[in-house]
């Protein structure tokens, strides 16, 4: 078998932590190979090792057979080596042909020779079904356009074997499948792609076999299709692990939130929720689903106080906070783990003991009389950090240096500790790997339980389905619809999510489960 | 190599390095850097009346650092401690000059007028930063040269079309006989202890206080603080009146202590823009700040003496002093270096 890539037991140290321990990965000629592993397995290195950022400690690198040595990326770039990054690297007022030539740009008589680059551009465009404008500019597109703008950097330099990192971190549902069928599109022109995630899904759509790493160790590869995501989950995280969150159902009492007529606008001054109407009851997980961009960010932001409502009320166990700030609101009961937990769940420079008590801290025991009592917020903070699992050095760590996941749990240890009566998850799970993901369910379910209201709000289908007790679905700013989960399917959301009413929806919900069986 | 030793290290060979270069620099423009390094060594510890004059120099240093490195704290950059320092020198001076009180009201007083006006000062910036996102460093800055002028205008005033105002009354100085004979009469006077102080104040409001816990916070991420219930707005303001504080403090040192009054400028003293350099070189720390205000009040004072005792023109001297402020700034490549050598020594 021909193998394109060969990476044999690297071996990378970074002083004395061993990031990568004796990995292999041999990437064949024209297949999509996974590579699967939590946050911080080690994935991120291993490749930066092939894109010669990094100099392995021990092992081999071969290249189409040949032994290489990649010194730096642009070795990498000459051996027909290609990353699509997590993180766009787009210069935002450029057009996308600029930004593809940008570092290499063909001259003619000395000056910049765009519109031959962007016929090249175009049509590289065209073979890959891509469907990009060479001069559209890269502030006006959508996330997924400018992740195909990168997918075209690494194919007009030539690549012929391109690595995705976490391609489908940023993207719609739609979008993703979009990308699914461009990646495929690629392999059947004869490129080879390695594919860095830890979603399990993607990794059953799309790849053909699939290497797993955990904590820096090699753990094996395996053929997708004889493997199933129960096996890859527990390859990776070392232990079995649930998907089907298991819970009872609920039992739902008194009303804790009661939205009446909201709208808000955004700093544009344009409606971004659209006299919207949602309750919630106490026992009860209510999940938001939609499509990024429906007015999810601007209700939550109204609800917590951090954006001035237009109109209608929003009333929380009987108390109008409509427009209140955001500690009066904090005060009457809500808690809320922000969807971008780096922007407003943490101060990233504070220590987590700091970050913990970021809520409570003007009240005693931990501040008294204006003077803080920073070892009763220590104790505090070891308290959280013991019983929600947060894997750190202790308090003093900064929480920049803590991984997504552990950012995330000691955000939930914060509000939940709090015992707010209505509890906002905004993406709660995002970008984490399978077992903070469980663990993560599992509180909100137990939050649930003790008789509190929790409203989740996801892009995830999956994590909507299995999660909540009524979904409601927004679109435009309005909630269409409120479906009960055990009476829906992704499909239907999907339509709902959409703008599709339900009668539409159940119709070609239908349908495509009778397209599917023929 | 331990941590604490390249700690202790990095500041000594940066200073090390700043002096061979300004020798370099003093040979190639024909001078003897010896006899230069000399007067230098001279003007700050040659006897105690230099050492008196140095510690003079270093008293408005530290409370110029402690404002910049206050506001850096939180977020902000203030660049108005210059301007913030003259209204707080013409306010102490003002009210030790226009009154006639016991010195134990009297003193206070005088020196707290120098607080409130640089942190009024100071006040006007937060307050449109906080509430129209206006950048703090063009207003502090233009603010900087109205109180320049503003601050001329009223002392031609007051002086019926003089240049200086009035000397403050004895009741209101920081003059010291016990610290001024101690020291074969230098102008030492009581400032030093108020500095010292207020490094304590900085250490207790940051550090322990509510105030200041939300005061890093914002500074931080705003984001993250205002979700967690904290007034944005309100601890810009304050941050800013702190750091104003801090400064007029300074000018106040200068006007009841150095100099007794205060005299039309035809610019800037300096010292707030070196406020800024004492903060970065203390890292914004309060005790930090009590090294860079001694590195540069010291140098700043020494200096003095090296066109007197070496014959060196004034444009080398300041050339060479720069040289030795630039290498203890550059004390990161420094500890990387160091880092280095010490890695391969283990690795060995």
């Amino acid at each position: 078998m021909e193998y394109v890539i060969e990476m044999l037991n690297i071996r990378k140290e970074f002083g004395n932590f061993v990031a990568n321990d004796n990995i292999t990965l041999q990437l064949k000629k024209g297949e999509i190979h996974a590579l699967l592993g939590e946050n911080g397995a080690g994935k991120s290195t291993l490749m930066n090792v092939l894109f010669g950022l990094y100099q392995p400690e021990g092992g081999e690198i071969r290249v189409r057979g040949k032994k290489v040595d990649i010194t730096d990326p642009n070795v990498a770039n000459n051996l027909g080596i290609g990353m699509v990054h997590q993180h766009f690297m787009l210069v935002e007022n450029f057009t996308v042909t600029e930004n593809i030539i940008l570092g290499n740009e063909p001259t003619k008589n000395g000056s910049v020779n765009i519109s031959s680059a962007s016929k090249k551009v175009a049509e590289l465009s065209r073979q890959y079904g891509l469907n990009v404008d060479p001069n559209a500019k890269i502030e006006d597109i959508s996330v997924g356009m400018q992740q195909r703008v990168e997918i075209l950097k690494t194919l007009y330099r030539g690549a012929d074997i391109l690595i995705f990192d976490e391609p489908t971190a940023s993207l719609t549902p739609q979008e993703i499948s979009e990308l699914i069928g461009i990646m495929k599109k690629l392999i059947a022109e004869g490129k080879s792609i390695i594919l860095i995630t830890h979603k399990l899904q993607e990794i059953m759509d799309v790849s053909d076999r699939v290497t797993v790493i955990r904590k820096g160790k090699g753990i094996g590869t395996v053929e997708t299709a004889q493997t199933d995501p129960e096996q890859l989950a527990s390859m990776m995280v070392g232990r079995q692990v649930t998907f089907k969150t298991e819970k009872g159902p609920a039992s739902p009492t008194d009303e804790v939130l009661q939205i009446n007529g909201l709208t808000v606008e955004d700093a544009r001054g344009v409606a971004k929720v659209k006299n919207l109407n949602l309750s919630i009851r106490k026992g009860e997980i209510v999940g938001i689903a939609g499509i990024d961009g429906n007015g999810q960010s601007e209700l939550i932001e109204a609800i917590t106080g951090l954006r001035k409502s237009k109109s209608g009320k929003i009333i929380i166990n009987g108390k109008d906070i409509t427009n209140r700030k955001p500690r009066e609101i904090t005060k009457s009961g809500i808690g809320h783990i922000p969807q971008d937990r780096h922007k407003h769940g943490l101060v990233l420079d504070f220590p987590i003991g700091h970050n913990i008590a970021i809520q409570t801290y003007y009240r005693p025991p931990y501040s008294k009389g204006g003077i803080m009592d920073y070892a009763a917020i220590e104790k505090k903070a070891e308290e959280i950090i013991a019983q929600y699992d947060v894997r750190t050095q202790g308090p003093h760590e900064p929480a920049r240096a803590l991984s997504g996941g552990n950012q995330q749990k000691a955000i939930i240890g914060r509000e939940v500790e709090r015992n707010p009566d209505l509890l906002i998850a905004a993406l709660p799970t995002r970008g984490l790997d399978v077992g903070a993901i469980e663990f993560i369910h599992r509180r909100l379910i137990e939050q649930r339980d003790s008789g509190k209201a929790v409203l989740l709000i996801s892009f995830e289908l999956d994590e909507v389905m299995n999660v909540s007790d009524r979904i409601a679905v927004i679109y435009d700013g309005s909630i269409i619809d409120t479906v009960l989960p055990s009476e829906t399917d992704e499909q239907q959301l999907g339509l709902l999510m959409a703008g599709h009413s339900k009668e539409a929806a159940v119709v070609q919900s239908e349908e495509g489960v009778n397209n599917h069986v023929q | 190599m331990s941590n604490r030793m390249i700690n202790l290290l990095v500041p000594a060979i940066a200073v090390i390095l700043g002096l061979l270069v300004g020798a370099i620099v003093m040979l190639v423009s024909g001078y003897d850097p010896v006899a230069g390094y000399i007067a230098l060594w001279q003007g700050i510890f040659g006897d105690s009346y230099a050492i008196g004059e140095t510690i003079r120099q270093i008293t408005p240093y530290i409370l110029a650092g402690l404002a910049v490195a206050f506001a850096f704290r939180t977020g902000l950059f203030n660049i108005g401690v210059e301007g913030q320092l003259i209204v707080g020198w013409f306010a102490a001076v003002y009210v030790g000059a226009a009154f006639d009180l016991p010195k134990f009201i009297h003193l206070p007083l005088s020196i707290l007028a120098g607080a409130a006006a640089g942190a009024l000062w100071a006040f006007l910036p937060g307050l449109l930063k906080a509430k129209m996102k206006i950048h703090e460093v063009i207003v502090t800055i233009m603010m900087n040269y109205i109180a320049l002028h503003v601050v001329n205008a009223l002392i031609k005033t007051w002086s019926g079309g003089g240049d200086k105002t009035d000397r403050i009354m004895e009741s209101a100085s920081l003059r010291s006989e016990f610290l001024s004979s101690l020291t074969d009469y230098s102008r030492l006077h009581y400032g030093i202890i108020v500095a010292l102080l207020m490094v304590a104040v900085m250490w207790f409001i940051l550090e322990k206080t509510t105030t200041g816990f939300e005061l890093k916070a914002v500074g931080f991420n705003e984001n993250a603080s205002e979700y967690a219930g904290m007034k944005i707005g309100k601890n810009i303001i304050l941050s800013m009146v702190i750091s104003g504080a801090f400064a007029g403090l300074a000018g106040a040192m200068e006007g009841l202590g150095t100099f007794g009054n205060m005299y039309t400028r035809g610019g800037f003293t300096g010292i707030g823009f070196d406020g800024i350099a004492v903060a970065l070189l203390g890292a914004n720390t309060p005790l930090g700040v009590i090294f860079g205000a001694v590195l540069f009040g010291s140098l700043k004072y020494g200096a003095l003496n090296m066109p007197n005792a070496a014959q060196i023109p004034e444009e080398v001297v300041q050339i060479v002093i720069a040289l030795v402020i630039f290498f203890v700034a550059c004390g990161y490549a420094i500890r990387l270096f160091l880092t280095k050598i010490s890695k391969k020594k283990e690795e060995k």
